[in-house]
């Protein structure tokens, strides 16, 4: 059995190896240039109201997220199981800011001529964007301060409450008044006719043409991946890693603790609220029970099976994870169960089906889809040592491997 | 550790460099855990340019110490005064940006880092790219990292780390290598002090003698002055210019290492009282 799976191991390694000879240094950078292309000519091979495109903007959408989930989770090490709260207060600003939810004033910035003559706070998609992103991080700042001196499983449980005081009181928030007789949110009956986004100059934004949509949260994916790639190769990325690895090594070595944890919050907070504020526009709706506990387990599960950390990773998890959701499921093997005679369909056990990939994940796959450069280092050289620990010892014996050097004292 | 010659004498005192004014010092601190006293009013002087080690059995309350001086823990009592300024409660890494940086008993590298981005932590106290920095990445910043990355190398040749293990990571070095990435990420800090718990702990008596060689061309080429937490007496009693020991938290004597080696009390913490 070992010796199987050293073989396994050994042969993947050199398959590793090899590949990494064999690419030229511009490889990544053609590869992903050609990815952009790809990505922006891909709605002219697809219906503009198909179920494919609705499905491909929700994947975007789910990895905008699940880049900004990675931030905290991934890079920073802290364990946030809240993010649905960010999801909410983006999507918020989109209700608040683009609707006539606040029927008694009277804002108009940038909008369309037919939002224009409307009653309530209509500013243009851009500008709620960044309010969204403001709003956010402001509220990753809020919730970061009181895990500062926890550690793992205490910060999950404290994010853990904030995602569900946010939930609660988006559901509530329809009797609290804010005076005038508005209040502060719809609850569970939702902000409805919010507006659509408008940029003059292009074409309009309908769900009977979902191209518009697409590029719109396609640029906001490419503005976010940048965003990941340049933090990740910087003196703050460095910083945080360093943080997940060793705390008090870290804060010994000149880095401020406070400072550098909220910042991972924000970040990541910021992003939540930007795929929000899309997800509200996109959705027509923000009502308050979209914001379920269990989505901010489903965003950490993208997180995790593409590679804690990494951010292809985190890319390719959510849109894989996006895509079974919203395409695969409901589209495509919806009535597999019937074709033999069963009476159910696919979408009624879809937290089965991701409960068993996950599961599965784990077994066969435990570093993720696309694992970070460090992880991936840090197994094979764990793997090595097993290695080496199973070539040494005769069966049944146990070995303890000492640190070079240490047995000499 | 590489050290190439050796032009101080062995064992050699420096008597003049303790008449230098003190960089850091200890005044009369506490700090006490529960019921605990750790440290029980313990007095520390750093004078510049010098080497002190600080003695004592196990749990006497050296690491301790470390804590407080580099403001990991916070004194119950007492003040902590680094060349002129109170750093009593000072964060951590505030402390690092004045200049104290230190090596951990046991090894406390970032394991999933390279050697070399290990030691470019230890620079991020000099750096500056914040955020918006480091998303824009203008050219000031592009030439920070560039010079950082540079420093970082140079100070791993500079440990004598093995040139091909540079972009390894960090849990993947032999232990001794290990102990040279901790240095040179300390080092990287651009301290005046530098406090070192243990820093031969697990070495043989050669490697030990090259890193007693190494400190003093750390303390000369450098300007470094060095507190330093050791067992081994042959290192002591050949690098320090003044010896503290400290034994349950107490200090129980001071001076020259050769006086302070036959100190009845110092014998008794060590060997235990003789009947």
């Amino acid at each position: 059995m070992s010796g199987f799976l050293r073989r396994l191991r050994e042969r993947e390694r050199r398959a590793a190896a090899a590949v990494a000879r064999r690419l030229p240094p511009w490889w990544n950078r053609a590869l992903a240039g050609a990815l952009i292309v790809i990505g922006i000519v891909l709605p002219f091979f697809f219906p503009p109201d198909s179920g494919f495109m609705n499905g491909t903007i929700i994947a975007v959408t789910y990895a905008v997220m699940s880049l900004g989930l990675n931030v905290v989770v991934g890079f920073a090490g802290l364990l946030d199981l809240g993010y649905v709260a960010f999801y909410a207060l983006g999507a918020y600003s989109l209700g608040w800011f683009g609707s006539d939810f606040f029927f008694k004033l009277r804002v108009h910035v940038l909008v369309s001529p037919i939002a224009n003559t409307l009653q309530g706070i209509h500013l243009n998609f851009i500008l709620i964007l960044i309010g969204a992103a403001a709003i956010c991080a402001a509220a990753g700042m809020l919730i970061g301060l009181p895990t500062l001196r926890l550690r793992s499983d205490y910060i999950a449980i404290v994010t853990l409450a904030f995602g569900e005081i946010i939930a609660t009181v988006a559901v509530n928030g329809q009797s609290v008044p804010v005076g005038g007789g508005m209040t502060l949110t719809a609850g569970n009956l939702g902000i409805s006719a919010v507006d659509a986004p408008y940029f003059p100059g292009t074409g309009s934004f309908s769900l009977l043409n979902l191209r518009p949509w697409y590029w719109l949260i396609l640029a906001i994916l490419l503005l976010v991946l940048f965003v990941n790639l340049r933090l990740r190769d910087s003196r703050l990325g460095r910083a945080w890693v360093a943080l997940r690895e060793d705390e008090v090594a870290a804060v010994s070595m000149g880095i401020p603790l406070v400072k550098t944890k909220l910042l991972a919050y924000s970040v990541g907070a910021v992003f939540g609220g930007m795929a929000g504020a899309f997800f509200g526009t996109y959705y027509t709706e923000v009502n308050a029970s979209q914001f379920a506990f269990g989505f901010s387990i489903f965003i950490l599960a993208m997180v995790v099976i593409g590679g804690l950390g990494s951010i292809w990773g985190a890319l390719v998890g959510g849109l894989a994870l996006g895509y079974i959701n919203n395409y695969l499921i409901p589209d495509v093997l919806n009535d597999l169960p019937s074709k033999f005679g069963l009476h159910f369909q696919l979408t009624q056990v879809e937290f089965g089906i991701f409960g068993f990939l996950l599961v599965i994940m784990m077994l066969l796959r435990p570093q993720g889809l696309i694992p970070e450069r460090r992880r991936r280092l840090e197994m094979t050289a764990q793997i090595a040592a097993e290695d080496a620990q199973l070539a040494e010892a005769p069966t049944g014996e146990v070995t303890v491997i000492l640190p070079p050097g240490e047995g000499a004292a | 550790m590489s050290a190439a010659g050796d032009p101080v004498p062995p064992a050699g005192p420096v008597p003049s460099a303790l008449l230098a004014p003190a960089v850091l010092r200890a005044e009369r601190i506490t700090k006490e855990f529960g019921g605990l006293r750790a440290v029980d009013d313990v007095s520390v002087d750093l004078p510049e340019h010098s080497i002190v080690s600080l003695i004592g059995p196990n749990g006497a309350g050296k690491t301790t110490l470390f804590n407080m001086l580099t403001g990991l823990y916070r004194p119950t009592q007492g003040r902590i005064v680094l060349g002129g300024r109170d750093i009593t409660r000072s964060r951590p890494d505030v402390i690092t940006g004045y200049g104290v940086a230190r090596t951990f008993q046991n090894i406390r590298l970032f394991g999933a880092m390279t050697a070399v981005e290990n030691v470019m932590i230890g620079h991020h106290a000099r750096m500056r790219a914040g955020l918006f920095g480091s998303i824009f990445r203008p050219p000031w910043v592009r030439r920070e990292e560039r010079d950082t990355r540079a420093r970082a190398r140079d100070l791993l040749a500079y440990v004598g780390l093995p040139q091909a293990v540079f972009d390894r990571l960090a849990a993947q070095l032999s232990y001794g290598d290990q102990r040279r990435v901790e240095l040179a990420r300390a080092l990287a800090a651009e301290p005046s002090v530098l406090l070192l718990d243990e820093p031969t702990a697990g070495m043989n008596p050669r490697e030990s003698a090259e890193l007693t060689a190494f400190m003093r061309r750390l303390r000369d080429e450098k300007k470094l002055t060095i507190l330093l937490i050791e067992h081994d007496m042959k290192v002591v009693m050949g690098v320090s210019e003044r010896v503290t020991v400290l034994d349950h938290g107490r200090k129980i004597a001071e001076g020259e290492p050769a006086v302070v080696r036959t100190d009845p009390r110092v014998i008794e913490a060590y060997l235990g009282k003789q009947d």
